[in-house]
């Protein structure tokens, strides 16, 4: 392994992740959360980002407290590939030398930082939930959960920089401070014979793009619920409470919900204030994805169903009853009858 | 067509429980498994083989109990299973073991010739990184898909490659040439069954050992020492405890007790006043 001179290396930089020209929230939150990391190192908040047109995203960078913005654009980058991406932030990270990177840990960067801290031979820890600064080493602490959630692990990377790390959207708050930030233009000569793979058509899901991450308040459907067409009794609590809706992941293999909403190990992590819980009998995957929720209500006719066993509130009854009552009353209750 | 799959033993997440007293994971007699992901980039390896011929080796890196892991692997169909087994490897980070099943890699590509696709699962299911497929393949420089959920076209002649994988946003579908390097999700295919002949050839055919002794693996690229992230501390996260049961008299009487037993939070979020 080779050991960088750490002392080079300055400032914390947040990746600004976007697609068809919206920036994704969970850099707002990094940005956010950066801001209070950067008190302990006493250093500045910067974003960066590549792309073909990124400045457009700097009145919304500057809002969220980064001093600055570091950009690449080319046509190249219109739309997210690997390569290109990686090679031009790598550019970036090793003409600036920033402390701390921090990536959203989306499937965009998911797959992007893995081959940044490769190229850079830095350390990187996947997906974390908690971010510090150690007080005497000044080192980022980074905790994930691992073995599906029944683990935490504090990491760090002591003798390389930048001390990478990719975050789960919704840890964070995202909190406007505005300040006058600077907009940095960086060109880099791509090799365009390099890149190689093609985008040959997007799909995109409309109406079903959905981050459950987002949501305050999430109703969940399993396989209790018995049928597809009875997942409307799901979708109407959810709308009266303004939360969204989910499923478990029999529903979603049983073609009840699409894999987009799938909240679990193979599917979304989630914590909302209130999590409810309908016909879910509280599987380990299932758990693992949604059990640092606030309040988790349960709704099963089961009694012993595992769910009940780190429920907040359980309600021991046939969804099918209990959800159609729950949203007339709270409908009632809400003044939105 | 040679493709040469990447796997992880890991133990079964399902059946690991926590140990509350000592804060720790409780590992004894939970089964060791192939990592579910990586099971089903071996049958698509698999299934490429059978339509256009060619062969899968399949790597693991790992302990000697591994090599049930690789047996398993060949009994699903792969015909040469390598071992990458080395105490210098213990302790290993994403980086480090990158760098281990790239560098092992290599010595297979030498013994049993240039390989057309790389494959991993998206992910393993005991470190959940998804890093060290990302890192193989910048490792040997070819494209990287993540996500894979769909082979549309295997075209051999031009040896190009066309798939469907996840975004944030839904779907995108993608060509690649070869070789290349996919990272599969678990709705890309339906395991099949071993058929025979593949478990009496699994039997068989031994697993190939690779260490350090007999590849060009760098040890001072690998194991704890060299790998720059350390774990400062694991502990398991508090055990929810369990909550209320509401009864009441009607289902009514239920529902407007939780309602009010969760006004509070409601109010906190302005969703009443």
């Amino acid at each position: 392994m080779i050991k960088h001179d750490i002392s080079k290396y300055k400032h914390i930089w947040v990746f600004v992740e976007h697609e068809n020209g919206e920036v994704a929230r969970v850099s707002f939150e990094l940005l956010t959360k950066a801001r209070e990391l950067a008190k302990d190192l006493d250093c500045e908040v910067h974003a960066f980002t590549v792309g073909d047109k990124v400045e457009q995203f700097k009145d919304e960078v500057f809002k969220y407290g980064a001093k600055k913005f570091f950009i690449i654009e080319d046509p190249i980058l219109k739309d997210y590939m690997t390569e290109p991406y990686r090679d031009s932030i790598v550019y970036l990270i090793e003409k600036y030398k920033p402390e701390v990177v921090l990536i959203g840990a989306t499937t965009l960067g998911r797959d992007l930082a893995g081959t940044i801290a490769t190229v850079l031979q830095t350390g990187l820890t996947a997906d974390t939930t908690a971010l510090d600064i150690d007080p005497k080493t000044k080192n980022l602490l980074m905790t994930r959960p691992t073995f599906g959630g029944n683990l935490m692990a504090t990491i760090f990377c002591p003798d390389n920089r930048p001390q990478m790390s990719t975050s789960r959207p919704g840890v964070y708050k995202a909190i406007e401070e505005p300040v006058k930030g600077e907009v940095i233009k960086e060109k880099f000569e791509f090799d365009k014979a390099k890149y190689t793979k093609k985008i040959l058509e997007k799909i995109i899901e409309e109406g079903e793009k959905v981050n459950l991450g987002f949501y305050d308040i999430i109703v969940s459907g399993g396989f209790g619920m018995g049928s597809k067409e009875n997942m409307k009794f799901v979708q109407e609590l959810a709308d009266v409470l303004g939360g969204t809706w989910a499923a478990s992941r029999k529903a979603v293999q049983a073609g009840w919900a699409p894999q987009t909403r799938q909240v679990g190990q193979t599917g979304q992590t989630v914590h909302p204030k209130i999590y409810i819980a309908c016909g879910i009998s509280g599987a380990i995957q299932h758990v693992a994805g949604m059990k640092s929720s606030d309040v988790i209500i349960a709704i099963n006719k089961d009694p012993e169903a595992p769910i009940f066993e780190l429920a907040t509130y359980g309600i021991v009854g046939d969804v099918l009853e209990v959800l159609p009552k729950m949203t007339k009353m709270f409908k009632e209750k809400l003044g939105k009858a | 067509m040679h493709s040469l799959v990447f796997i992880k033993q890991v133990p079964d997440a399902a059946q690991v429980r926590v140990d509350y007293e000592t804060g720790t994971l409780i590992r004894e007699g939970v089964p060791a498994i192939i990592n579910p992901f990586d099971k089903h980039a071996i049958e698509a390896a698999v299934r490429i083989k059978n339509e256009f011929g060619g062969k899968v080796s399949v790597v693991c890196m790992g302990p000697p109990m591994a090599e049930d892991a690789l047996k398993e692997a060949m009994a699903m169909g792969a015909d040469n299973a390598y071992l990458l087994s080395d105490r210098i490897f213990a302790g290993s980070d994403t980086l480090a073991t990158s760098y281990a099943l790239w560098a092992g890699a290599q010595k297979i590509i030498q013994e049993e010739g240039p390989v057309d696709l790389f494959w991993a699962g998206k992910q393993a299911i005991d470190g959940d990184t998804a890093q060290t497929g990302p890192g193989i393949a910048t490792r040997f420089n070819i494209p990287l898909i993540t996500y894979v959920v769909d082979i549309k076209k295997v075209d051999p002649e031009n040896k190009t490659i066309e798939v469907v994988r996840l975004v944030e946003s839904g779907q995108e579908v993608m060509e690649a040439p070869m070789p290349c390097f996919l990272t599969v999700e678990e709705e890309l295919n339906t395991l099949s069954y071993a058929p025979l002949p593949y478990l009496i050839r699994a039997a068989k055919t031994p697993v190939k050992l690779l260490n350090s002794s007999n590849t060009e693996i760098d040890a001072s690229q690998c194991g704890l020492k060299n790998s720059p992230t350390k774990v400062k501390k694991a502990f398991t996260p508090p055990k929810r405890e369990r909550g209320e049961m509401l009864e009441g008299d009607s289902l009514d009487a239920i529902l407007n007790t939780l309602y009010e037993k969760i006004t509070p939070v409601l109010k906190q979020m302005g969703k009443v006043q």
